[in-house]
Parts: C-alpha cells; structure tokens; sequence
C-alpha cells in the first residue's frame, strides 16, 4: 500500500527549489527597481510615469506565457493523460492569474496621467481582461470538481477552448479603434526602444520569467503534498 | 441518412419531447427574457437615449442571457435517475451524442430568441420588418457558436458543485466574440447600411461558428468518458 505513495520528503523538495527560486526572482525585482530607476533615463514626453513599463510589460509578458502554457498543458493532457500536464496547467492558470492581476493594476495607473483615464475599452485591455476571466472561471471549474481525474478533463477542455477563443476576442475587439501603445520592441523593423531603457526591459522580463518559473514550481509542489496527504488519508 | 445523423436527430427528438411534455424549463427561459426586456425598458432614460442607438445592445444582451437560463436545463435533465449514465451506454457515437444535445439546445435557444424578438418590437417600437430576415439571419449565425460551447460547458456544470453559477462564469467570455459581431451587424441592419460593412463581422461569426462548433464535437469525448 505504501509502494505507490511518494516519499514523505519528495513535493517539499520541490516545494523548497520553487522558493529559492522566487527567492532569487524577488532580489531580482528589487535590482530592476534600482536599475529602472536610478540608471535608466526618463523618459522625455511621459515623465516618471514611463518606469511602470519595466513592470507592466514584464508582468504581460509572464502572463501571457502562463496562459500559452496552459492551453499547451491542457492539448497534451487529453492526448498523454499524465497527470503532471494537468498538475502544471493548474499551477500555471493560478500563477497566470497573479500575474494579471499585476498588469490589470499597474496599467490603469499608467494609463491615468498619460491618456487621462484609468481604463478603455481598447483591443489589447479588453483582451488581457478577459484573458483573466477566462482563467478565474478554469480555476473555479478546477475547485467545483471533486474527482481528480474529471477536474483534469473537464480543465482541460476548457484551457483548449480558451486558447482558441484568444485570437477571436482580439480579433473582434480589433474591428474597434485601438488606443495601445503599439509594439516597440517585438515588431518586423528594429526595436525603436533607446538601448538603456531595452536593456532594462530585458534584465526585467528575465527576472519576471524567473518568478514564474519559481512560483509555478513552489506551486506544483504544494499541489504534490497536497496529493500525497490526500493519497495518505484514504490508506489509512 | 447516415446512422449518426439518424441517432443525432433522435436524440434531439427525445430532449424537444421531454421538454414539451413538462415545458417547466422553456417556460421559465421565456419568462426571464421577457423580465429583462422589461427591466431594460426602464434602465434607460427615453429623453436622452434614443431608442435606436440602444436597441441592438438589448436585444443581445436579453438573447444572450434567455440563452444562458436555457442551456442551463440540457444537462441537467440528464443528472436526474442517472439518465446520462444510461444514454452513455446505449450504441452512439459521442459525436451524435454532441450534435443531438446541439441541435435540442438550439431549438430552445431559438425558441426564446423567436418569442423575444415580438417582445422586444412591442416594447420597444422600433419597426424592423424589411430587416427582419437579415436579423433572423444574423441571429442563426451568431447563435450557433455559442450554443455549441454553452452545450459542453453544460454537461461539465451539472457535474460541478453550483451549476447554475459555473455555467454563466465559463459561458459568458465566449460570448463575447459572437455578441460583439451580432450587435454590430444588428445595428447596421437597422441603420440599413450597405452588406459590405457588415462583411468583416459576418465572416468572424461564420469561423467561429466553424471552429467551435468543430472543436466541441471533438472534445465532447474527454467531457462525459472516463
């Protein structure tokens, strides 16, 4: 009976990698503040208000992989059936959410002194927030579901049909006029970024790849401890 | 006919049967809609707010919420005795199974969305019988998307604890994209401009139609075997 559990010791290892991992991602934070700003020119038309960029796109970015991540999950769930897939696609949907949570906050108070209102109804915001609806209600299927192997299907299903309703929401909120700013430094040409503020954009999205990486991991963890005392209480 | 189609339509049958027999859910669908007409009615101040400039939004906002209280039941009426577990059992394709409750689903969706559409004339006086094709035709397009990803999110709520809130909070951002296009092509209609403005948004609700439609048939599957 004990053979299938995992040892006592095995979802707290992993628990610990993802907090030395966060832990490293949270100094990290703190140098993109210094460097941000106190080695990174302000910007000449928008003033101060510029350095929430180097959170607000990182935070988008981390998002936006999380949710990618979980579609991705979810496909190969339905195809492998391993429970790991499933497991991820959880952690990745609520460190997602998090992160969201940071782009839907630091954007309206970006977006309050230089466009002059907290929030519109332009193409990229109403998709990111809806995004975030999106992965509020994956995550309240996710605890509606009693049976592990059901929640994992019916996630699943839902993380697929939310990644195909992505290109449709952008696609009609698109057909408005969009207020965004556009890309500047994914785009065909050559990013138009000066190369001290691009370079603490990229030390940012590095830091903010590494936070997610931590979190999802600690995360996943958790979610194996979580298993095992469950596994633990139906054995005895 | 092929068997599927043959087994899809008898399932629809066996749903539109059972529902006239007891018309509880219909019924109680239509009654909703009507509310929210009414509640619409006095949400807006007639002095300021032309009727016209308001009227596609209620339509599809009262569409789409008479649709949600009605896919609600698909599923449900299955949950009682274990009758899924009995029509899992019974030699059909999930597949059919899907188009079957599709096809059931619709017919009732259509059925609030045809007794609305009177309603919402009355009360609303706006005159639009030269469109009236063009809006019936739109409504088809628009609903037959989101009907499709109503039916399995539907068979996944009954198994949910607080089914009548997962559906609503799973359904609604999958209809944006459907009910963006159907208020846009709506109020284009009623301001009787040209098809080709409308032609972007009627190819967007033709895809999605396409791909969802597509898309659930296939992932009914992983939703009701275990």
């Amino acid at each position: 009976m004990n053979a299938r559990l995992p040892a006592p010791g095995d979802p707290f290892r992993v628990v610990r990698r993802g907090l030395a991992l966060s832990a490293v991602a949270f100094v990290g934070l703190a140098v993109v503040y210094l460097i941000a700003l106190a080695y990174t020119p302000v910007e000449a038309r928008q003033g101060l208000a510029q350095k929430i960029f180097y959170i607000h796109v990182p935070a988008a970015w981390s998002a936006l992989l999380a949710f990618s991540l979980v579609g991705i999950a979810s496909l190969m769930y339905l195809w492998l059936h391993d429970t790991r897939l499933d497991r991820f696609a959880a952690a990745s949907a609520e460190v997602g959410v998090a992160f969201s949570a940071v782009m839907l906050t630091s954007g309206p108070i970006w977006a309050k002194p230089i466009w002059g209102t907290w929030w519109t109804w332009d193409a990229r915001l109403t998709l990111t927030l809806f995004l975030f609806f999106l992965f509020i209600g994956y995550l309240s299927l996710r605890a509606a579901v009693h049976d592990p192997a059901e929640r994992a299907r019916f996630s699943a299903v839902v993380g697929i049909l939310g990644m195909l309703l992505v290109p449709f929401i952008h696609l009609s909120v698109y057909l408005f006029r969009t207020l965004h700013p556009q890309p500047i430094v994914l785009k065909p040409s050559a990013p138009s970024l000066p190369p001290e503020m691009l370079r603490t954009l990229l030390v940012s999205t590095v830091v903010f790849t590494l936070l997610y990486l931590g979190l999802v991991t600690t995360r996943y963890g958790i979610a194996l401890a979580d298993e095992a005392q469950e596994d633990a209480r139906h054995a005895t | 006919m092929p068997s599927s189609v043959r087994l899809s339509l008898a399932i629809a049958a066996k749903d539109i049967r059972a529902e006239l027999r007891s018309r509880t859910a219909l019924l109680s669908a239509l009654v909703f809609a009507a509310l929210v007409l009414v509640v619409f009615n006095f949400a807006r101040d007639p002095t300021v707010i032309a009727v016209s400039d308001l009227a596609p939004s209620v339509l599809w906002v009262t569409f789409a919420l008479g649709a949600m209280v009605a896919m609600n039941r698909a599923f449900s009426v299955e949950r009682e005795n274990s009758a899924l577990d009995g029509l899992l059992l019974a030699p059909v394709p999930r597949e059919a199974l899907f188009i079957g409750k599709l096809l059931a689903n619709l017919a009732f969706v259509g059925a609030v969305e045809l007794v609305t559409l009177p309603l919402f004339i009355l009360f609303f006086n706006v005159s639009i019988w030269p469109q009236l094709p063009g809006v019936l035709g739109v409504t088809a397009l628009a609903t037959v998307g989101f009907v499709a990803v109503g039916t399995i999110f539907s068979a996944m709520a009954v198994r949910t604890r607080f089914a009548e809130l997962m559906l609503p909070v799973l359904l609604l951002p999958f209809m944006v994209p459907p009910l963006i296009g159907a208020v846009q092509v709506t109020s284009r209609l009623l301001a009787d401009r040209p098809l080709s403005e409308m032609w972007g948004w009627l190819r967007l609700l033709a895809f999605y139609d396409v791909v969802f439609v597509t898309l659930c048939t296939l992932a009914f599957t992983a939703v009701v075997d275990e």
